[in-house]
């Protein structure tokens, strides 16, 4: 029998589904081309809280103001005097001062913000990029590799989405482990299809989801395996000039993969730039932090605008609450929900505003303030999702898209 | 015919000695009443149970759950060897008893590390954990299977080194040792969560948005922590700095402290409301006990005072917890959670009247039965894997199909619940199945295994010590299942390596077999390729094959011309990137 047989033989077999060759035979097919429809989010996300205060909205010459002054920008935001390349870029950029949040524990924090919803025991929502990856999908036709990729960090999971729509994590060099096959390529299908036949009747034993999620994901990474897309990941192939723009850090080469990424036609990318957790030592660290910041955040911006791509590209730059106006007795400050301010621009979203205002110590928003929910409403709303969409979590219960938030108006122009 | 064809093997291994682990007389009368209260639950929503799971299967997750690691053939054939009508409850006091005791105490120590430090704790530079440290610890007090409530109050209580090396070493240390700092928020909060199944840490700075938790509740359990400090201790090779827990005397906070040196002994702590008003408190259990009321009973009457020759505070705090319902409460819901896959409340760390239990006189017969026992954990464990529950099939039937709280409905435990392997299960079990380190020098085995286990663990950088696992069913985990070092090695063929017979009076048999499990398979005369193959099912998934799997084998045999060798690979391959081979079923 010829290894032609051999296959033939088990697409002939009656227990055998689909999902065999659905994985052991695209190798065959062409040479898919993207074909762009969609749009895409960039989350720059601070994880552990970055003091907003001393970035976004600085209160100079007040006992909480901190060391920073503010200096002008190309935009309405005064920002710190640390990020002079992003007050460049303001007028893509719009600083909304006026968020106001509940949780000020990390954990709950990063679900919060990532997903619209408060934690609840029973029910896992899904976060930003799984809502976005699984809401472009019927527009991303011929993206190979997964819809949604986090940089540097875990960011939060798919929830009742199921894990077909989970983050792809990857480090900022863009290093992709263990993808090179084990057997040529031939010998990878046969195997596949000895799987498949595994897998298939497991899966169709009424055992639970689990069960035949696995089978989703393992089509995925074949999918993954053998695409020339996988070279988006492949930040090394940037000439040296662009690796210099954004800057010799984590966050920078992460802001560079993000920029392959969406040139890729990936819908979410997430860069995890961490270690905002400053309870002491505040200012100290922001000396070494927002020079990082501002260069790869800057670079983004103006490299996407260069490219044409900051008009389908919503960027989103937050982490999980601000941080007290109060500098505490280690000259750092601790976790603050009530106020603090989010920065967002690109997808055709409004640059250039500030949009609300805290009070003259930034312990409170006066006037009109903001949530998660609202957030992601614009976000979504910007990617040309309808905020009618409702979502059913696996016990039933009907769920608004981005928790049933309201778009924040003025940046939507 | 499952399992029996190989019975004949196994009579080689079935004299092995059951030994220690005397079963108590009121283990069934535990077990029974849990069947008894399930099967009443079961009437009541109208579904039938699923039917008892294979053998094979059954003993599977028996391994996994109590060793942490699959079965081998060869235990395989011993338990099958067993007769029928007793081959559970054996396998139970077998894993349970000695023969089994350093496996399975460390597996203990693997998952209790995890539980109090994470995956992370002890593995990045700035960690003041020694994670070497915690797990000699805990592998000492589960050899003894120290009653529970000691291990608690060990932890709770801890002060000295966690470091081995050093003269005061406690490991037990190790637990609060990363929570301390910040004025012990963390270490409020995880006591808490562990051992009283509580959340407070959003407490500290507001009230608790689903229950009656109050701000004042969560600084009432901080007060106890304050006598407690962290010292960093600088290790002169690694330049790392570990912690040192040392108690001292705490005369409170802020503007009384004054008042406290001039003889008033109320050590308070003060904290902030969100208007930002100042408010006092007092150690306070979470029942509302108040620390003076029980040192008053004892005939102190400054119950309040900070001072270590006085009152030790986390001494008292640790008595406190043993004694409420809380602590037996939340230790069996998170030893049912483990081993049913699924909590009676969910998740195990936030129980209270805001989150009804499941099976509300389920938990209270448990709890009150392990309080009975004295906290002895594997009692506890015994009581659970020995019921009919844990022995039903992850198969559903017609009546139970909606029962799945992977859905988010609650669970009725009418059907054995899927569930990922860990990350540490898998690679154990990969390693015991394929004998893919066999190569390997012992310091070679374990780094690959830390190697691999820490690709998949990203750590948050804050200071809740946050972490995240990609092992969860990710593309990165199914890449690594497939493409990975260890899989190589665990799918090649190299005769080249294959050992010869082992010297003379060698005890082991896996000393006679070659180098990995595929070779020795590949390489063993006595066997037909049908029997080869089996052999693959057996020990990847506790199964024979059943006819299209044997007819697609054998179809691939004729493609490869007869060459058994490449087909095993091809096989075994196939079978451990199974969904049956990463589900615990």
């Amino acid at each position: 029998m010829t290894r032609r047989h051999f296959l033939d033989h088990l697409a002939g077999a009656a227990t055998l589904g689909t999902t065999a060759l659905a994985f052991g035979r695209t190798v065959e097919a062409a040479a898919a081309t993207l074909r762009r429809q969609h749009k895409s989010t960039v989350l720059l996300w601070m994880n552990g809280g970055p003091p907003t205060i001393d970035m976004w909205d600085l209160k100079p010459n007040t006992p909480t103001g901190g060391p920073l002054k503010p200096i002008a920008t190309t935009g309405e935001a005064l920002i710190s005097e640390r990020l002079p390349l992003l007050a460049k870029q303001m007028h893509h950029l719009s600083v909304v001062r006026s968020m106001s949040t509940r949780e000020a524990d990390h954990t709950r924090g990063r679900y919060y913000l990532h997903t619209g919803f408060v934690p609840n025991p029973n029910v896992v929502h899904p976060s930003y990029g799984s809502v976005i990856a699984q809401q472009t999908e019927s527009l991303v036709s011929g993206l190979e590799i997964p819809p949604f990729v986090s940089i540097g960090g875990s960011s939060e999971g798919p929830g009742f989405l199921g894990m077909a729509y989970a983050p792809f994590q990857v480090d900022e060099s863009g290093r992709v482990r263990d993808a090179q096959p084990l057997v040529e390529a031939e010998r990878l299908n046969e195997r596949l299809a000895l799987l498949a036949e595994i897998e298939g009747r497991f899966a169709k034993q009424r055992r639970g989801a689990a069960a035949g999620e696995h089978a989703k994901v393992l089509g995925k990474t074949v999918s993954l395996m053998r695409s020339d897309q996988m070279v988006a990941f492949d930040v090394d192939q940037e000439p040296s000039a662009a690796k210099e723009r954004y800057g010799d850090s984590g966050f920078g080469r992460g802001c560079l993969l993000a920029r392959r990424l969406v040139e890729a036609g990936v819908p979410f990318v997430e860069v995890d730039f961490g270690g905002w957790d400053l309870h002491a030592g505040c200012f100290d660290q922001l000396d070494q932090k927002l020079p990082q910041l501002d260069q790869g955040m800057s670079a983004l911006v103006e490299d996407l605008q260069e490219r044409g791509l900051l008009q389908d590209t919503v960027i989103l730059c937050m982490g999980e609450f601000g941080r007290t106006p109060r500098i505490n007795g280690d000259a750092g400050r601790d976790h603050y929900a009530r106020a603090w301010s989010a920065v967002v621009g690109g997808g055709g979203l409004q640059g250039g505003l500030a949009i609300g205002q805290t009070s003259a110590d930034g312990t409170a928003v006066e006037g009109e303030s903001h949530s998660s929910e609202d957030l992601m409403a614009t976000v979504c709303q910007a990617m040309g999702l309808s905020l009618d969409t409702k979502f059913t979590s696996l016990n039933g219960r009907p769920m608004k898209i981005a928790g049933g938030g309201t778009p924040i108006r003025q940046l939507l122009g | 015919m499952l399992l029996s064809s190989v019975l004949s093997v196994a009579l080689l291994l079935s004299s092995a000695a059951v030994s220690g682990a005397p079963t108590l007389a009121d283990d069934n009368a535990t077990s029974e009443q849990i069947d008894a209260l399930l099967k009443a639950s079961w009437k009541l929503a109208g579904v039938s149970p699923s039917p008892r799971a294979p053998d094979g299967a059954w003993a599977r997750r028996l391994y996994l759950d109590l060793i942490g690691r699959i079965p081998t053939v060869d235990e395989l054939q011993a338990f099958a060897a067993e007769k029928p009508a007793e081959r559970r409850t054996r396998l139970i006091d077998r894993l349970l008893s000695d023969e089994y005791r350093d496996e399975r105490v460390a597996w203990q120590a693997t998952e209790a590390a995890i539980l109090l430090v994470g995956r992370t704790g002890g593995t990045t530079g700035n960690s003041p954990v020694h994670r070497p440290g915690l797990v000699q610890y805990l592998r000492e007090a589960f050899a003894e299977n120290r009653p529970h409530d000691q291990l608690m109050r060990q932890l709770v209580t801890a002060t000295g080194s966690v470091r081995p090396e050093d003269e005061d070493f406690n490991g037990a240390a190790n637990f609060l040792a990363d929570k301390l700092a910040d004025d012990g928020v963390q270490a409020t909060a995880r006591t808490a969560q562990l051992f009283l199944g509580v959340s407070v840490q959003c407490t500290q700075c507001h009230e608790h948005p689903f229950n009656e938790q109050k701000q004042s509740q969560f600084w009432e359990l901080n007060a106890f922590f304050r006598q407690a400090r962290v010292e960093r201790i600088r290790d002169e090779d690694s330049n790392r700095r570990y912690g040192r827990i040392v108690d001292r005397d705490f005369l409170g906070q802020g503007v009384l402290r004054q008042a406290s040196l001039d003889g008033s002994e109320r050590a308070q702590i003060f904290y902030e409301l969100r208007n930002g008003r100042l408010k006092v408190a007092y150690p306070t259990f979470i029942d509302g006990t108040p620390l003076a009321d029980v040192m008053a009973e004892r005939g102190l009457t400054d119950g309040d005072t900070g001072r270590l020759a006085r009152v030790n505070r986390r001494a008292e705090l640790a008595d406190l917890i043993a004694a409420s319902p809380e602590f037996a409460r939340v230790s069996v819901n998170r030893e049912w959670a483990r081993l049913m896959g699924y909590g009676m409340v969910r998740p195990p760390e936030d129980m209270g009247p805001h989150n009804p239990a499941s099976h509300p006189e389920l938990l209270e017969t448990l709890a009150e039965a392990f309080r009975q026992s004295g906290f002895d954990r594997l009692q506890l464990t015994r009581w659970i894997v020995s019921t009919d529950a844990y022995g039903l099939d992850s198969r559903a039937g017609v009546s139970n199909r909606d029962d799945d709280p992977s859905l988010g409905v609650p669970p009725l435990y009418s059907r054995f619940y899927l569930r990922q392997l860990s990350a540490e299960q898998i690679y154990d079990s990969l390693i015991t199945a394929t004998r893919a380190d066999e190569g390997l020098e012992e310091t070679e085995r374990a780094a690959a295994r830390r190697r691999w286990l820490r690709q998949f663990t990203t750590a948050q950088e804050n200071d809740e010590n946050g972490e995240a696992t990609s092992f969860n069913g990710s593309i990165s985990q199914t890449l690594a299942m497939m493409n990975s070092d260890v899989m190589r090695r665990a799918t090649e063929l190299d005769t080249s390596r294959w050992r010869p017979a082992p010297a003379a009076g060698s005890a082991s048999l896996a000393d006679a077999k070659p180098q990995g499990f595929l070779s020795s398979i590949a390489a063993d005369p006595t066997q037909t390729d049908a029997q080869r193959i089996e052999r693959l099912y057996l020990a990847a998934l506790a199964r024979m094959p059943e006819r299209g799997e044997r007819r697609m084998a054998e179809a691939l045999l004729a493609t490869r011309a007869g060459d058994v060798g490449q087909t095993l690979r091809d096989v075994w391959w196939a079978l451990l990137n199974s969904n049956e081979f990463i589900l615990n079923h």
